[in-house]
């Protein structure tokens, strides 16, 4: 075998991929080869990195020189400067925005300092479509050790006494699940691996089954020995063709090496594991929707109990774990429930992946502790707010959470805490919102997309959300009144308190959550007709200062519906009524006479 | 492709494939390892500093030696090539002169295996924007 001295680790994520990632590979491989460098230098596709922000990312080892933002034109270079003359590529470096400095390791960079890579651990490391580098890492060996050498209580116990919880978004303890699964009785049982992520924004899932597909696989087989279950089922989104791509790769090199399929590690043990497409529906993140789905009905809740541990799929005992989770079991089993435990909060242990989104620096991917706080996370990891504007609020758990505020930064984030506050931890969606950013458009952002989602089985959620949406929208519009207020805080408890499944129990948080942080920006729409953030445009108003207006008729000139009026040198006028707002003429003002109230 | 039919043939097959990501995973620690960069400069690689490279990486790895080896710019000492430095974990790097694959090897058996000094070492009398960075 070819000894590499070099290995060019490139991010083969959906995003980076997005960005050409794939075409640097190739021009990667072709300048090595153009410089007979192809014997030493090993290029590898991985999973995410995480710092999409300034993808695609490319990692150099040894050196573990870390370029940003590489085109595939940056091949040549990397290739003669790097690898050639020994000579780093300082343009591709990431610059610290507040030092100015560039800084050549990710580990000195601010984004990765406070992470702990538990779940993506080999996330960015390995090539996800080769399993002998998942083998090289330890995998299957947490496998390989239960089957060999505990009884499923035994597995289990270490599961429980780590304290892991579902990281889906429910948090219930996921060693009790398998507990429960485990003792009823049954002819058959299936474990269920939860792959339908629905966040608007969240790719926590997408990034661990496109960068370590084994690990699910592994953690299920792990999941079907202590249960009693002998197949396994992914449900996965038909929009994730790169994860569904990669999994299947995985399965079959895992069945190649007998690590799926009748007799594994010669202890009599058979698990195999099939996957079932998902048409993108939220509601079928829900488990017993996600069931039905599986079972080709249509994806609608039913009522637990019974739970699916003890009737779920065709009937049988059913373990439904969502894939974070999987991905920090075999750790836990080879590192032990102490070393897992050791980490994070009282109540909730281990580490959380998050998806950073929305008006921060670095947007990306990053997993942390339990424990750290809102401040930590947005501001030293996500590098702050874009354009230096004001911080205003972050939305945790994607439409089920709420949105918390400048007061919440310092709490620690772990489930328990989340939840006092009015949010909760969901499966790791993270929008941050800044000054420019209306609450009640957001909270009327959500509604729309659960209004979508319901499936409309149940009459709170299908009629309820709908009315909640009219109301939002009345109020954006301006005219909304006081009374619709009480309304929509009255309507929104009864959903929560009525509704079939998960998605109408916490349809109405964003709404309820913005209501309590920010009752004085509801009030302004209602009350004053104003928009604090600027944001709702029936609430706004273009009008020309007078004093500042030359009369230089750019401004009716480029308005599309002739709504400004005037004549040359004299102040010019905009028709209320005419205006649509569009700001065309608030841009092309070269002497800021158009202003916003 | 053979099956898995063992714990034992998994650790086996385990120890292995170690080396496709050993690189990877030595580069996260680099201080606990002895480190290698070899000046790989037009002076240097005209003097031979390439197959100096692989010869350290190919002794170093035969006898087990937890080490990174990079190649790095124009150290400057052009009258000495091929150059490299060396730096034990926890000591100040030492740059050796004149490094052809026998020299290489005196350079690991007695240097970096048993921390004697050997001939041709190159005074270091520079510092690097790095190290005071570190500072």
């Amino acid at each position: 075998m070819a000894k590499y001295k070099n290995h060019i680790l490139v991010c083969a994520g959906t995003g980076c991929r997005a960005s050409q990632s794939e075409e640097i590979v190739q021009n990667l491989d072709k300048e090595i080869v153009e410089n007979s460098l192809e014997n030493e230098v090993q290029v590898v596709r991985t999973g995410c990195f995480g710092f999409c922000e300034k993808g695609p990312v490319v990692k150099m080892v040894p050196d573990n020189t870390f370029y940003v933002q590489v085109t595939p034109d940056d091949a040549g270079e990397i290739v003669a400067e790097h690898l050639v003359k020994g000579r780093k590529v300082d343009r591709l470096l990431y610059t610290d925005p507040e030092t100015k400095k560039r800084i050549s390791e990710s580990k000195d960079m601010g984004f990765y300092k406070k992470q702990i890579r538990i779940a993506l651990r080999n996330c960015g490391f390995i090539d996800p479509e080769n399993i002998d580098e998942y083998v090289a890492r330890e995998g299957y060996s947490a496998l390989g050790k239960v089957l060999t050498e505990m009884t499923p209580e035994e597995a289990i116990k270490i599961i429980i006494d780590s304290g892991l919880r579902g990281r889906g978004g429910g948090g219930f303890p996921t060693g009790l699940k398998w507990d429960i699964t485990r003792k009823v009785e049954s002819d058959q049982k299936y474990v269920v691996c939860n792959a339908d992520e629905g966040d608007p924004g969240a790719f926590m899932d997408r990034s661990i089954l496109e960068g370590d597909p084994h690990a699910v696989l592994e953690a299920m087989a792990i999941n079907g020995y202590c249960t009693g279950a002998d197949h396994g089922l992914i449900y996965i989104r038909a929009e994730y063709p790169l994860a569904i791509s990669r999994l299947k790769i995985a399965i079959n090199q895992a069945r190649e090496y007998g690590l799926l399929g009748k007799d594994i590690f010669g202890t009599g043990f058979n698990f195999d594991v099939e996957l079932r497409y998902g048409a993108g529906a939220f509601v079928c993140g829900e488990e017993t929707s996600l069931i039905h789905s599986m079972e080709g009905l249509r994806g609608e809740p039913t009522v637990k109990p019974p739970f699916p541990s003890e009737r779920g799929y065709k009937g049988k005992p059913t373990n439904v774990n969502n894939v974070e989770t999987y991905a920090n079991i075999p750790v836990i089993l080879l590192e032990g429930a102490e070393w897992f435990s050791s980490i994070g909060t009282d109540k909730s242990k281990g580490t959380k992946v998050f998806a950073l989104a929305g008006k921060v620096n670095n947007v990306g991917l990053i997993e942390v502790p339990m424990g750290t706080t809102l401040r930590e996370v947005i501001f030293d990891i996500g590098g702050g707010i874009k354009d230096g504007k004001q911080f205003k609020s972050v939305q945790t758990g994607g439409p089920s959470g709420g949105c918390l505020t400048e007061k919440h930064l310092d709490i620690p984030i772990d489930y328990d805490s989340l939840l006092a506050c009015g949010s909760m931890m969901g499966s790791g969606g993270m929008i941050v919102m800044d000054e420019d950013d209306c609450m009640v458009s957001m909270a009327k952002f959500y509604l729309d997309f659960t209004v979508e989602e319901s499936c409309g089985k149940c009459a709170p959620c299908r009629i309820g959300n709908k009315r909640l949406y009219e109301m939002l929208d009345k109020i954006t519009e301006g005219k909304g009144t006081i009374e619709d207020l009480s309304h929509l805080r009255n309507l929104s408890n009864v959903i929560k308190d009525t509704s079939l499944c998960g998605l109408g129990q916490t349809s109405p948080n964003p709404v309820l959550s913005t209501m309590e942080n920010f009752w004085e920006e509801y009030e302004a729409h209602v009350k004053e007709d104003k928009c604090p953030a600027g944001q709702c445009k029936a609430l706004m108003k273009y009008i020309i200062d007078a004093e500042k207006c030359i009369g230089c008729t750019l401004c009716s000139r480029v308005c599309p519906v002739d709504a400004i009026t005037g004549d040359k040198k004299v102040a010019h006028v905009i028709g209320q009524e005419t205006c649509i707002k569009c700001g065309a003429c608030y841009e092309k003002c070269k002497f800021g006479a158009i202003e916003i109230k | 492709m053979s099956k898995v039919k063992s714990l034992a043939d998994l650790r086996k097959m385990r120890d292995d494939l170690q080396t496709k990501v050993s690189l990877r995973e030595k580069s996260d620690n680099p201080e606990k390892m002895v480190q290698v960069k070899v000046s790989m400069a037009t002076c240097g690689i005209a003097s031979g500093a390439k197959e100096v490279m692989n010869h350290m990486i190919e002794e170093m790895d035969s006898q087990a030696i937890d080490a990174i080896v990079t190649q790095t710019g124009c150290m400057g000492y052009c009258y000495a090539e091929p150059t490299l430095e060396v730096t034990l974990p926890n000591n100040n790097p030492v740059v050796f002169g004149h490094v052809d694959n026998k020299k290489a090897t005196e350079i690991i058996e007695k240097y970096i295996i048993r921390g004697e000094l050997v001939d041709g070492i190159i005074p270091v009398n520079y510092e690097t924007v790095n190290e005071n960075k570190n500072e």
